[in-house]
């Protein structure tokens, strides 16, 4: 016990003294969650549209006004001619075009009937079915304010719900994905290298010729980074729920308990690499490249896991962060308890131990 | 001096390969350290020392042989062995960034003992050091380095001390210093291996081995090695010695001619050789030659050449 508390001292003062690496352990989880969280987004907000509107009138000037009241749009530019529509576009500035028939309040008034024709950029497909679906609600808005007393003889109302995020707030899916990336990607890569630094300094040679047992040596690596990876989980909390404004709805508690798991996961995975390399910069190519992209793309924050062919769906299921990014998903925003969330938890465990016992089984008592 | 014929160490037929039998490490070394005795491995740099010092620490499986440690087997009762030794590797790989303080309450701990048990052992070394104890390891000397790691290595009281190359880089008042200090230790019982590539060093054990290309050449004390030089030592200086040495390495009765600093040291297969010989063979008015006692280096490179 006294061995694996001096132990655990002595990580301490490595990590107080060398004030780079600490800034960085500290600080790379804030600034990420901060430009992952803002930078990442799939709302499309202030899209710049131009507007090519032959007779302007009452309702063409309603129509254009709502669009431009909407945080959706913003107008960019006013087009007199359907000749220079195509310049507009080549310009790269604007996402679509909103395109008046000639006397449209008239044609609307007489002929019960005036045509809106919306031309999109669909160089990115979605954003541009995104944009258009928004102008299209706004316009029929527009077009029942217009006729308040209009009766259709019968029709189907659809009524849509949209549970859990009823804005569609993006930060409510991408917060809990960077946790889960930040906090693997974190953890692992402070273990790894603790221990393949003692390694490439040599003095593992002295600890190997001490009566030290590979457990407690193991275990007090890992204790020193658990608490700063707590403290770098309440950072990340912290910023999102009063930055980002994403809710806890459900248990803080059990979100902690679970963060826990999934940390000790992490953190077992970094001893795991250590035992597979002899030098920092594997080890640090190891967790930080090689753990990057699985995480990025197999958590499913960024991209469905259900949309992906079947052998990457497997794969997907080795990764932590995409457990840990559905229990955040489910605690966090859909406010669910332990009854939801247990299966992906006992995964986590399991990961831990698979790793822990994999890292004492080949850690060498020698030097190979 | 404590020694008996109980045998601390035991080295029987250890060979060792590395890169699948490329590099021949140690080949087929046996030799016995006593209890109590201060025992030097001299060799130069990649004879082997190293592997062999390792494998005793338990740090390295030999490919075949024994060694044993106070009995205990080095291979399966390593876990024993660990409990007893004190090891400094040849690089320092104590904490850079923890002050020599830290490192020896570490290092003590972690051999679940205590400075203040142990310190009548470490006295004499650390009380030189202890005016820095706040400084960091990183930023000490070579030398105070190197008693911070013989106390780090001490602080367990350690029934063997193995020690690699320890005075490695270290400033000669340092080197004698720290030899003093093992000369101490073995008077308080402590078994001392050692190795280094100083054949000067070597004077100060109680017997020593020669190791060269992972081959034992001899195991004595430093004077019976002297004594069996077996020849007459010639000591020649001039001033132009490269052109001296091919001149003398011609002659068809030198026997062995190396360069020592300033002079030659030359062994004839002639026993009745002349120093009036060796100048009229030379005829350069500038050579002084000079009966020479041999050393511990005349002695390894007598024994290299044969």
């Amino acid at each position: 016990m006294k061995q694996f508390i001096i132990f655990v001292k002595k990580e301490f003062y490595h990590i107080l003294r060398d004030p780079k690496t600490l800034i960085i352990i500290i600080g790379l989880p804030i600034i990420q969650i901060l430009t992952f969280g803002f930078a990442l987004t799939n709302e499309v907000k202030n899209s710049k549209i131009a507007i090519l509107n032959p007779t302007i009138d009452e309702t063409t000037t309603k129509i254009v006004d709502r669009l431009e009241a909407s945080r959706f749009f913003e107008i960019e530019k006013s087009i007199n001619s359907p000749n220079d529509l195509d310049a507009a576009f080549k310009s790269g500035k604007i996402r679509m075009a909103v395109v008046f028939q000639n006397n449209f309040q008239s044609n609307l008034l007489h002929n019960k009937k005036a045509d809106i024709q919306l031309i999109t950029d669909a160089s990115d497909p979605n954003i541009a079915t995104m944009v258009s679906n928004y102008a299209t609600a706004i316009i029929n808005d527009a077009q029942t304010e217009l006729n308040p007393n209009y009766q259709m003889p019968y029709q189907i109302n659809i009524a849509t719900r949209l549970f859990y995020n009823p804005q569609q707030i993006g930060a409510y899916s991408f917060v809990p994905g960077i946790m889960a990336m930040v906090l693997l990607l974190i953890s692992t890569m402070m273990t790894s290298l603790a221990i393949v630094r003692e390694k490439e300094l040599g003095s593992m040679e002295l600890l190997l010729a001490s009566p030290m047992k590979p457990l407690v040596l193991i275990l007090s690596k890992v204790v020193p980074y658990l608490i700063i990876s707590l403290f770098n989980w309440l950072m990340i909390v912290i910023l999102s729920v009063w930055l980002m404004e994403v809710p806890i709805n459900g248990s803080f508690l059990l979100l902690f308990l679970v963060s826990l798991v999934f940390i000790v996961a992490s953190l077992a995975l970094g001893l795991f690499i250590s035992s597979i390399t002899d030098s920092q910069q594997v080890a640090m190519m190891i967790s930080l490249m090689g753990m990057l992209l699985p995480t990025l793309i197999l958590s499913g924050f960024m991209f469905p896991i259900e949309n992906m062919p079947l052998p990457l769906q497997v794969v997907s299921n080795i990764v932590p962060s995409k457990w840990y990014y559905s229990i955040v998903k489910d605690i966090m925003i859909k406010g669910l308890g332990i009854n939801a969330i247990w299966k992906e938890t006992l995964v986590l465990v399991g990961m831990t131990l698979f790793f822990i016992a994999v890292s004492l089984k080949k850690f060498k008592i020698r030097i190979s | 001096m404590v020694m008996s014929d109980f045998k601390a160490i035991e080295v029987k037929n250890i060979s060792k390969n590395y890169d699948k039998g490329k590099i021949v490490a140690l080949d087929n070394i046996s030799f016995d350290v006593k209890k109590g005795e201060l025992f030097g491995l001299v060799g130069p740099d990649g004879a082997g020392k190293t592997t062999l010092l390792r494998i005793i620490a338990t740090l390295l499986l030999q490919d075949s042989g024994e060694a044993k440690l106070d009995n205990f087997d080095c291979v399966a009762d390593f876990k024993a062995i660990r409990q007893r030794i004190g090891y400094m590797p040849g690089r320092f790989s104590l904490y850079q960034d923890l002050t020599i303080e830290e490192n020896l309450n570490f290092f003590a701990t972690i051999f679940n003992t205590t400075i203040e048990e142990n310190y009548h052992l470490i006295k004499d070394i650390y009380v030189q050091i202890e005016p820095f104890k706040h400084r960091r390891a990183g930023k000490l000397s070579g030398g105070m380095k190197q008693k911070l790691a013989l106390c780090c290595a001490l602080i367990h009281k350690p029934s063997v001390l193995i020690l690699d190359e320890p005075t490695t880089g270290v400033d000669p008042v340092s080197r004698k210093e720290f030899w003093d200090m093992l000369g101490r230790l073995q008077h308080d019982g402590i078994t001392i291996i050692v190795s280094t590539p100083y054949m000067d060093e070597a004077n100060l054990c109680d017997r020593i081995a020669f190791i060269h290309h992972g081959k034992l050449l001899t195991i004595n004390t430093p004077q019976n090695i002297i004594d069996s030089f077996g020849n007459v030592l010639w000591s020649i200086s001039g001033d132009n010695l490269f052109s001296l040495m091919t001149k003398l390495r011609a002659w068809q009765n030198t026997k062995s001619c190396f360069s020592f600093g300033e002079n030659l040291h030359f062994v004839s297969i002639n026993a009745q050789i002349t120093p009036q010989d060796i100048m009229h063979y030379l005829k350069d008015d500038s050579v002084q030659v000079s009966k020479i006692v041999p050393s511990i280096e005349d002695c390894f490179m007598s024994f290299m050449q044969n």
